[in-house]
């Protein structure tokens, strides 16, 4: 394989921005049929690298070779000329257009009088879409997707040209397992055409799964690069990290303390019914399912963001409802939300502000907010949590995931709640910060709190839970302790194949 | 580059500009207006700019919060309109002190009305206050008839109401004072308190903000209560000033005011900006009209360099955050 001339080569790139050398003598190569995986911390500089491949950023050293012949790419679209295309890690589609509108956005095919020519462009995206395996229609409107089959008709785009080299940057941070199955075999049907793949993950079971070598960048240079089939996770996290890490599942003491939380057939329309468990102090319960399956309705049901339609609420052996965010926080509810940017963190505003905002109106000194108190209160979350920030002072849009993740974390905990709910905690960060916020939380149920968690990351959810619930479409299918739980048993019951009380 | 200079440049006078660009471009309008005309730097034509741009200055304070908040206040203008007319022909039937506070109510109430639709109903603030803008004029019209009215002319030298537009402290005219004074105010609550905070989350990231347990409807609502206030104090202002007030004295407000607001800097997507700043931008407003006038353009020329000034301003902003002046391909 190594005489194949490379689809695409990247020698010696050199980024720098204002202050920072970004990427510095990067090598990497795809060949035709293969799949090259990208790994590296965030603020590694893959997505740089991958930008400098579109030809939306110009590298000041270094140069592109496409099939050995050097290459300018000026813009994406000359990207996109010369075959290379880029599937966002954030998408990019319009939600007012159809789907079959948004795939050949641009370059519609026309009538002989100039309007666009609707048949040709059904038949054309039916097709895509049929690869796909894709359940929705040319004439879907893109707004009525769920996310998860909205990056399906990001790939569909992506798929309309003829490409040599497709970049997935990060494209299974939201879809369910189910979805990756078809994802991967699109790649791998794409890998069959002689297509060259990079494929950009955290996730090392994917990368383990789909990959025929990896590329390690650290800190803006090239670490080196391994075969799949010869190297594993250790490895890998050595290259990336410089340390190894822990991967071993939980294991449950099986002793808690008192009933935090008791759930009792709590319904909210069609997104959950008849849903009833319970959370003690000390423990871990993971909630597992596929997306929509009405966990992150729950957590927000608790947090009085949505109104129950039924069933009751009891915090400490008392019954309450829950009207709104504030009533959940005045009764020692903390919700880590699922979309840390979208409703997690106020990305213009500083550290501190963030971390203080739920309680800034009790840290007053006289009519104005105390400054020493809130600084006080940041520093120790900082270090308790190991946020790496320059300064208090300094924009959260600015940070790295793992470190944004670490300031809402940080905000919920400086609530001192009794109960404590994450949802996703760790989509789109690093295996680093990973195991840092998965041992932070099984450190918070060690010293008290009762904990929900929320993951569509099966090993994530193994790793933490004490105990874990399986939802299927809205209803708690299978509740098992940590002892009993296996990748088997959770996949039947978040499926509804089978499990004792699959749902009907 | 020397350290001293490193110093106060950051080492960066390329961000020190950029950082910095209305405070520069405010010193050079100043040195070249004074440059332009000899009259323009001397203390009583400072302090007459300062003094006519106080009203505009006071609705400004408002408009800021709202901004700040992450909407528009477009009804500043015929609210002015609504409380100057209610104020001064209130003044005579009821008395000074009365009329002030039926009429700072009916604003009140009117901006309870822009905060109710925009903060509980949630429609959108450009439309809500536009047609809250033609809403109030017509409100206006009703109220008086169609008709100017006027303080009693043998009253206007010896009520006390006189006192805000006319009166002074100490030599300094009470316009300016009631306007630095609140700027320090409303300052100092946008800046400091957990309001104000609750205020930059909520235009920063609203559904953040809401999942931080912030009252989102409230705050938003609020925002358009200072936002009436401040009207109510610009109206009385006005109204003792001028002793009298045409049906629609305000027109055309709504726009210098948000003028006053973006040249300052305070961005129209919320979530950032200052009253600092938009002090900075009503004087900038002021004095470039006031140049434009001592050099001897006509009146009508300041509107159009007004509006250079701002997009010049607000390009200027764009350019510096992405790093180029026009956006990137396509």
């Amino acid at each position: 394989m190594s005489d194949v001339k490379p689809a695409l080569r990247l020698e010696g790139i050199v980024k720098t921005f204002p202050g920072v050398r970004a990427l510095d003598g990067v090598d990497f190569e795809v060949r035709p049929g293969e799949v090259h995986a990208l790994m590296g911390e965030n603020g590694a500089g893959k997505s740089t690298l991958m930008k400098v491949l579109a030809g939306m950023y110009q590298p000041n050293e270094g140069q592109i070779l496409i099939e050995d012949r050097p290459t300018i790419m000026a813009n994406p679209i000359e990207a996109k000329h010369n075959g290379v295309i880029l599937i966002h890690q954030e998408l990019s589609l319009a939600e007012q257009l159809t789907v079959a509108e948004n795939i050949f956005l641009g370059e519609l095919p026309r009538s002989r009088l100039g309007f666009v020519d609707w048949k040709i462009l059904d038949d054309r995206v039916g097709t895509i879409l049929q690869k796909l395996n894709c359940d929705f229609g040319p004439r879907t409107k893109v707004g009525k997707l769920s996310i998860a089959k909205k990056q399906m008709v990001e790939i569909a785009r992506a798929l309309t040209h003829e490409g040599r080299v497709v970049v997935f940057d990060e494209p299974t941070a939201s879809l369910t397992d189910a979805e990756k199955v078809v994802l991967f075999d699109v790649i791998n049907e794409l890998k069959a055409d002689g297509v060259g793949i990079v494929y950009i993950s955290h996730r090392m079971e994917e990368i383990f799964t789909i990959s025929d070598r990896i590329t390690v960048l650290r800190d803006g240079t090239y670490r080196g690069t391994l075969t799949t089939a010869e190297t594993d996770e250790d490895e890998v996290t050595q290259l990336m990290i410089g340390r190894s890490l822990d991967y071993s599942r939980n294991e449950s003491s099986g002793e808690f303390g008192d009933l935090v939380l008791e759930v009792a057939g709590l319904s909210c329309g069609k997104l959950f019914e008849d849903v009833s468990f319970n959370v003690r102090a000390g423990e871990v319960v993971g909630f597992y399912g596929l997306v929509g399956a009405g966990r992150t309705e729950i957590a927000e049901t608790l947090f009085g963001l949505r109104e129950p339609t039924a069933g009751s609420i009891r915090l400490n052996s008392s019954d309450v409802s829950i009207a709104s965010p504030a009533e959940a926080i005045a009764n020692g509810i903390s919700l880590v939300p699922e979309s840390r940017k979208e409703q997690g963190l106020v990305l213009g505003m500083n550290c501190r502000d963030n971390i203080t905002l739920p309680q800034v109106g009790d840290m007053t000194a006289g009519p104005f907010v105390s400054n020493g108190a809130e600084v006080a209160i940041y520093d120790m979350y900082r270090d308790r949590l190991d946020i790496k920030a320059p300064t208090w002072r300094s924009l959260v849009g600015n940070l790295s995931g793992g470190n944004q993740q670490k300031i809402v974390i940080g905000k919920w905990l400086a609530m001192k709640p009794r109960l404590l709910i994450v949802d996703e905690p760790t989509r789109g960060i690093d295996v680093g910060s990973k195991a840092e916020i998965h041992n932070l939380i099984r450190e918070l149920a060690r010293s008290g709190y009762a904990v929900i968690v929320i993951s569509s990351e099966m090993p994530e959810i193994l790793r933490v839970s004490d105990r874990v619930i399986a939802m299927y479409q809205g209803r708690i299918t299978r509740e098992f302790t940590a002892a009993e739980v296996n990748e088997d048993n959770l996949v039947q019951a978040i499926s509804g194949i089978s499990g004792d009380e699959a749902a009907a | 580059m020397s350290s001293i200079a490193q110093k106060l440049t950051g080492g960066d006078l390329k961000g020190l500009v950029a950082r910095n660009g209305i405070f520069i471009a405010f010193i050079a309008a100043m040195i070249a207006f004074g440059i332009g005309s000899d009259k323009f730097l001397s203390f009583d034509n400072l302090e007459s700019v300062v003094r006519s741009s106080a009203m505009i200055g006071v609705m400004a304070l408002g408009v800021t919060v709202v901004v700040i908040s992450g909407n528009l206040d477009l009804s500043v203008g015929s609210m002015l309109s609504f409380g100057t007319v209610m104020v001064v022909d209130l003044h005579d039937k009821i008395g000074p002190g009365p009329a002030i506070l039926v009429m700072m109510a009916c604003v009140l109430a009117l901006g309870a009305f822009n905060g109710f639709l925009i903060g509980f109903v949630r429609l959108n603030s450009l439309i809500v206050t536009l047609g809250m803008l033609s809403a109030i004029q017509g409100l206006t019209l009703i109220y008086s008839g169609g008709k100017n009215v006027d303080i009693d002319p043998s009253t206007q030298d010896t009520t006390w109401f006189r006192v805000f537009g006319r009166g002074d402290i100490a030599g300094v005219d009470m316009p300016i004072i009631i306007f630095f004074g609140l700027a320090l105010i409303v300052g100092m609550i946008v800046a400091f308190t957990p309001y104000g905070r609750r205020i930059y989350a909520v235009g920063g990231n609203s559904t953040a903000a809401v999942f931080s347990g912030i009252r989102r409807r409230r705050v938003v609502f609020s925002t358009y209560l200072v936002s009436s206030f401040c009207v109510g104090v610009a109206a009385i202002i006005l109204g003792s000033r001028v002793m009298g007030s045409q049906n629609n004295v305000g027109q055309g407000y709504e726009l210098l005011v948000l003028a006053a607001v973006i040249l300052g800097g305070t961005s129209l997507l919320g979530g950032s900006g200052s009253i600092l700043k938009t002090v900075i931008g009503v004087l900038i407003l002021g004095f470039i009209q006031n140049g434009l006038l001592l050099l001897g353009y006509p009146y009508f020329a300041q509107w159009i360099v007004t509006w250079i000034v701002i997009i010049l301003a607000v390009w200027l902003d764009v350019a510096a955050k992405r790093g180029r002046l026009l956006s990137s391909i396509s």
